[in-house]
């Protein structure tokens, strides 16, 4: 029984009166769990929860020490298009939009492979608007097989693929996959995704069974916040969670948490997720899951970047530029989004050690798959 | 102390530990000093073997310790054997901490595919310590193969909570033919100091020295506590009593007897 099946009768508003009904005692015994189940979660993410954040930095400190230890991992990305089919309201790369586009060539993506391999980096991420037409899979496999000498680890945000695609990828280095759902809310996805493939709701949820026969390595998570009621999409992101790992056993499990950031779509979000939300949120994934990885991306600003190094976060990108090209060159109306934390990797790196622990470059190698 | 022999190899000090999760190579490198250790593990997947002067390895480039290069990150067999040949050639050793892990979240071991790599590294001249679950049966087999110790664990990698797998440990002490090194989930020097007093021959521990708020200090405490419970074992513990004595004889009547 594949996802969809799971949660096609539980009723978006069931789970929020659920979640807005938790109270301190719920939240005490969520704390108290020796293996807090989802109903525990709800609680730790519900607004009874956010007198006791104090409480669960200090023990989603203490569990990410223990499984991860004084370290977080650095990465990149690395735009390769800004071509897109999809018309979705909320993203810069709209097809709706008249921006500039690029694709990358293959010469220019060892140019950008090169300019950033000498910051240091070894993982990489490409990311492509979603386009089977300026960047399918010939053109992703022809950019790992270039880029390969390069990096250590290589992951994809790009367009949903087969099976078969994810398949012939994993055989020229690729090993972490993020997709996001953006909301799990069935009834309202289609206000946000207009057109394109990913207007379709069940085709976007299929992605992640094809990931996980496929067997990559890792699977990243997430919602876009502002879209929907965070606290509601993030129960069904955990009710996701814990049925993949119960099917796809040998992956890994990745959470990113996106909020929505001012871009040349110009789209304000309807619902706000403060900063304390997002704290909130991180410690109750970190006390609900000791061995999931949380990343945190240029996205959010250098303070709270810099605060939450030793609250739970395990992964950080750095040095981003999310437009085609902005390493080797510099062309910034092409960008996704504005960057709120624009320092070098270095400087990133050295925040990390004031805070007592280091910086991990690299954490896998290529010949291990 | 009395020296332990794996394969060709004389260590002083009975306390083998990692090179994870410390806050930087350098407070790695003052820890795994004071604990006095002479085998150091360490992920290949962490190292640039390719670089002599990786962060890791050029912390680690004291004569006190020998390299024990780990396949954590592989998958099944194939992928570790494929990972120790490459060890081999980079690090110029043929020890190979054998670690095969498919699921990524507890990192148990799998025993099957252990088996089958080990079997192939021996036969490839390889010193394979595997990495395994608190087995008995698994720990004769890979004996059979040609291991040179086995590394049952007390209980999750990573999770500090002590030798949960007691009954099965104190089977595979009592029945090996070859070290026996406890390896994951001691979390304190008390779990490591029951493990040596039970007859454990050696102790690897990383988590719980790195992840300490004084990794140095934690190391030396680990390294006293293996001692200590050495030699407690060797000086033999005295029985424990369970039960009080009774007060009268129940075998005076024998006396009347002939």
């Amino acid at each position: 029984m594949d996802f969809i099946d799971h949660i096609k009768d539980i009723n978006w508003s069931d789970i929020a009166d659920k979640i807005y009904s938790k109270n301190s005692s719920d939240v005490e015994r969520a704390l108290a769990a020796d293996r807090p189940s989802v109903d525990d979660f709800m609680a730790l993410i519900s607004p009874a929860a956010s007198g006791y954040v104090e409480r669960m930095a200090v023990m989603s400190n203490r569990l990410t020490q223990k499984r991860f230890g004084k370290t977080v991992q650095l990465y990149v990305p690395l735009y390769l298009s800004n071509y897109c089919e999809n018309q979705c309201v909320y993203c810069g790369f709209n097809s709706g939009l008249k921006i500039p586009r690029k694709v990358l060539t293959i010469e220019e993506v060892k140019e950008e492979a090169i300019a950033i391999s000498k910051m240091g980096f070894k993982h990489i991420l490409l990311v492509t608007g979603e386009s089977s037409k300026k960047a399918d899979v010939d053109y992703l496999e022809e950019v790992f097989k270039t880029i390969k000498p390069y990096f250590s680890l290589i992951s994809i945000e790009v367009q949903p693929l087969s099976q078969n695609d994810y398949e012939r990828l994993l055989k020229v280095g690729l090993h972490t996959v993020y997709i996001y759902q953006e909301t799990y809310n069935s009834n309202t996805y289609s206000n946000y995704h207009l057109k394109g493939k990913k207007s379709s709701y069940s085709g976007r949820l299929d992605t992640y069974e094809k990931l996980g026969r496929a067997g990559v390595y890792k699977m990243g998570l997430g919602i876009l916040a502002g879209l929907e009621d965070w606290r509601v999409d993030t129960l069904f992101t955990a009710l996701h969670l814990r049925y993949l790992q119960k099917r796809y056993w040998r992956t890994k499990y990745s959470i990113s948490f996106p909020r929505l950031r001012p871009n040349a779509g110009g789209y304000e979000p309807s619902f706000v997720m403060t900063d304390k939300d997002l704290a909130q949120l991180i410690f109750a994934y970190r006390i609900f899951d000791n061995d999931v990885e949380l990343a945190l991306s240029t996205r959010e600003d250098r303070l709270f970047r810099d605060n939450m190094i030793n609250l739970g976060v395990t992964s950080m990108s750095a040095g981003s530029k999310t437009n085609p090209g902005g390493y080797a060159q510099d062309n910034d109306d092409l960008e996704q989004f504005s960057v709120n934390d624009d320092r070098t990797p270095v400087e990133v790196a050295e925040a990390i050690k004031d805070h007592g622990y280091e910086p991990v470059w690299k954490d896998w190698d290529s010949s291990l798959q | 102390m009395d020296s332990l022999k794996i394969a060709d190899k004389e260590f002083k000090s009975r306390l083998f530990t990692g090179t994870g999760k410390f806050s930087s190579s350098v407070v790695m490198e003052e820890a795994l000093l004071a604990s006095g250790s002479e085998l150091v593990t360490m992920a290949l997947r962490r190292v640039e073997m390719d670089n002599r002067d990786d962060d890791i390895l050029s912390h680690l480039n004291h004569n006190q310790f020998n390299l024990l290069p780990n396949t954590s990150g592989v998958r099944n067999a194939k992928e570790a054997v494929f990972a120790a040949s490459l060890a081999r050639e980079a690090l110029d050793t043929n020890w190979v901490k054998l670690e095969i892990h498919p699921d990524p979240r507890y990192l148990l071991p799998d025993p099957v595919e252990t088996l089958k790599a080990a079997d192939e590294l021996v036969k490839q001249g390889f010193i394979v310590l595997p990495y395994v679950q608190a087995d008995p049966v698994l720990c004769k087999q890979l004996e059979e193969v040609g291991t040179a110790a086995v590394m049952p664990l007390g209980s999750p990698i990573g999770s500090n909570n002590g030798l949960q797998t007691v009954e099965m440990l104190k089977i595979i002490i009592e029945q090996s033919n070859v070290p026996v090194v406890v390896d994951a989930g001691i979390g304190a020097p008390s779990h490591a100091a029951y493990a040596m007093e039970l007859g454990a021959d050696a102790c690897l521990i990383n988590t719980a020295i790195a992840v300490s708020d004084d990794p140095v200090s934690m190391a030396k405490a680990f390294s006293m506590a293996v001692e200590a419970g050495r030699m407690a074992y060797l000086a033999k513990l005295g029985a424990k009593r369970t039960g009080a004595e009774a007060s009268s004889p129940l075998t005076s009547f024998l006396d009347d007897l002939n």
